[in-house]
């Protein structure tokens, strides 16, 4: 049997705390703002590389973005996956989820032999989770979001996960290949090793297709492969609020604050 | 360009909302969609039509009418008993290419999410994730969502004016639901529902339904953040003599010290309390949106330069340890005062 391939889908993502919205212009301002993977996708990592430390396989991880991008990857590489792809071409910038799912896609039909495809359960900036069932449906997998546990049986060919939902919580199985989403916090992704960080920093390649490589319709990538439009932008409105500090020790305090409580 | 599989020309005039339901009451989010979808439809003066996809689901019909939906619509078959990503996506697929509505609204519940995500590339369209908030265009007949980004301090407006179905998700608690009333009609149509085993990949092995926390409509929350290091104890104390709920941050749900089920905020549930206490909250901008609605908004906080404090009426600089035991003391003092 041929080991498991497994692919991680990793986005690098401004920090969301440096982000800010020019008044005047209403476009984002990002400069000065730092860059980190998605932190979901490195649950979705770790689970990656708790499953190939205990059974083996291979692990390629695959982003979509501009070049800087590689050195984010390379980190992942540190950490344990084997290879790395960035979808980088300036015609795939402005996609929304219909693209970015289906140029996603044409880089897993272009590696070809990949089982089990792992994502972040939804990105920091995007926030939106839609990129996992989006993915399965153009590879028409099966999928399973938000697990918290993943198990894969390679002689019967399938996946089993658990996934919590509404307090209680289901076990799933669906057959190989297949798309999952990794819940948040499901584990504490780890540190790069060492010992490959010179491998993974110099000595190896992160392959870079672009949309020719992917051999993508021009149709279904970046703005046009994309149905939405922003319309506009503005920083999200906050309510005026009293600011009043209230001032005594703990008791003081407390009696004011039951005062204020009970006059609401 | 990207075309969906039919375009604004060929749509029917018609808002659906696709209806979860636990056990025998639909959830909250779908009466909250319904009284959202009621607005919009009446924005265009459009039908709007209540979506239960199941098994056996007659008993929910009451419940969608008088909610002022002016149709239910029924996908209703034996493979659809159980939840699967796979047989509800096509059901639901075939009834749109069949009856081809403008506009589809979904909770930003697990399941459904998946569904809209799964749909929206099936029909090559668009899907406004998480709105904040929607409206019609009154003479484009196209769909406006207001959505956040980058941890919530960033509002987009959202459109696709040439893909239909126009799909958008909202998260729990974002809308307010409507009280019952008398049904503007009794209509129930069911939707021809086809489906084979073979498409449903997904098996079932075990299943365990939790008691649902919903903590969206709590008239007091009282939320902990890192600063009460896990103590949620004392909070729930607090909560339970206010006749509250209990509500946190992303970071002591991270480290397992609650519920998911508790996270408030942008990527958790947008709440709607009159009264919310903060106690050790820093006060990102992703948690200030679950809760920014709120009548009065107090904090507790040993850094007088927290954020949380602009966000705030009442500002309280000092230590969680100390003044939540003192509230709780007083709240307990007074309750006797007042039953004496």
């Amino acid at each position: 049997m041929p080991d498991l391939h497994m692919a991680v889908c990793m986005k690098v993502v401004p920090k969301p705390e440096e982000i800010r919205v020019d008044p005047e212009t209403r476009t984002l301002l990002r400069e000065g703002a730092r860059s980190e993977i998605n932190p979901p996708d490195m649950n979705a990592l770790e689970m990656a590389l708790s499953i190939k430390d205990e059974a083996g396989g291979r692990i390629s991880l695959i982003s979509m973005g501009p070049p800087f991008v590689e050195e984010y990857l390379r980190v992942g590489l540190a950490m344990g996956a084997d290879d790395a792809y960035l979808l980088t071409d300036r015609a795939f910038a402005g996609a929304d989820t219909l693209a970015t799912t289906y140029t996603l896609a044409q880089c897993l039909h272009k590696i070809g032999d990949v089982e089990v495809v792992l994502l972040g359960e939804e990105s920091s900036d995007g926030a939106t989770g839609q990129v996992p069932p989006g993915l399965a449906e153009w590879m028409d997998y099966p999928l399973i979001t938000l697990l918290r546990s993943l198990e894969i049986d390679k002689e019967q060919n399938v996946l089993r996960g658990r996934r919590n939902v509404d307090g209680g919580y289901e076990i799933l199985e669906v057959p190989l290949p297949a798309v999952i989403s990794v819940a948040t916090a499901a584990n504490e992704p780890r540190f790069m090793d060492f010992e490959r960080k010179g491998w993974a920093f110099e000595d190896t390649q992160v392959t870079m297709w672009d949309a020719q490589d992917l051999s993508a319709e021009s149709q279904f990538i970046g703005i046009p492969g994309s149905p939405t439009i922003v319309t506009g932008l503005e920083q999200a409105a906050s309510q005026e609020r009293k600011n009043i500090f209230l001032d005594g020790g703990a008791s003081e305090i407390a009696d004011q604050l039951v005062k204020i409580l009970r006059s609401n | 360009m990207v075309a969906s599989l039919f375009d604004p020309s060929e749509e029917n005039k018609a808002i659906w909302v696709l209806l979860e339901s636990a056990g025998v009451e639909l959830t909250d989010v779908s009466f909250e969609l319904l009284a959202k979808g009621r607005e919009l439809a009446d924005e265009v003066d459009w039908p709007l039509a209540g979506v239960l996809i199941g098994d056996r689901l007659e008993h929910l019909n009451s419940q969608v009418l008088s909610h002022q939906a002016d149709e239910v619509l029924l996908l209703e078959h034996p493979l659809l008993e159980a939840f699967t990503v796979d047989a509800y996506t096509q059901a639901l697929y075939a009834a749109i290419m069949e009856r081809i509505p403008s506009v589809i609204l979904f909770g930003a519940t697990p399941n459904s999410r998946d569904i809209a995500g799964r749909l929206a590339v099936r029909l090559r369209t668009g899907l406004n994730a998480d709105c904040i908030d929607l409206r019609m265009d009154k003479d484009r007949g196209v769909l406006i969502s207001d959505v956040t980004g980058f941890g919530g301090g960033v509002v987009a407006l959202l459109e696709m004016p040439d893909h239909r179905p126009q799909l958008a998700t909202v998260r729990p608690g974002v809308f307010h639901s409507l009280e019952a009333s008398a049904p503007r009609s009794d209509k129930v149509r069911r939707a021809k529902v086809e489906l084979d085993q073979s498409v449903i990949r997904t098996r079932i092995i075990e299943q365990v339904k939790g008691e649902g926390v919903s903590i969206g409509q709590a008239p007091v929350l009282v939320c902990g953040g890192r600063g009460i290091s896990g103590n949620f104890e004392m909070l729930t104390e607090l909560a339970e003599l206010l006749g509250g709920d209990v509500g946190a941050t992303r970071p002591p749900v991270d480290e397992g010290y609650i519920e998911r089920e508790r996270q408030v905020g942008q990527t958790g549930v947008i709440c709607h309390p009159e009264i919310a206490i903060n106690c050790g909250i820093s006060g990102a901008f992703h948690f200030v949106v679950g809760i920014q609605d709120a009548e009065i908004i107090i904090s507790i906080n040993s850094d007088p330069n927290a954020p949380i404090f602009e966000f705030s009426d009442y500002c309280v600089v000092g230590d969680v340890e100390q003044i939540l035991p003192a509230l709780i003391q007083s709240l307990k003092e007074e309750r006797v005062v007042t039953h004496a």
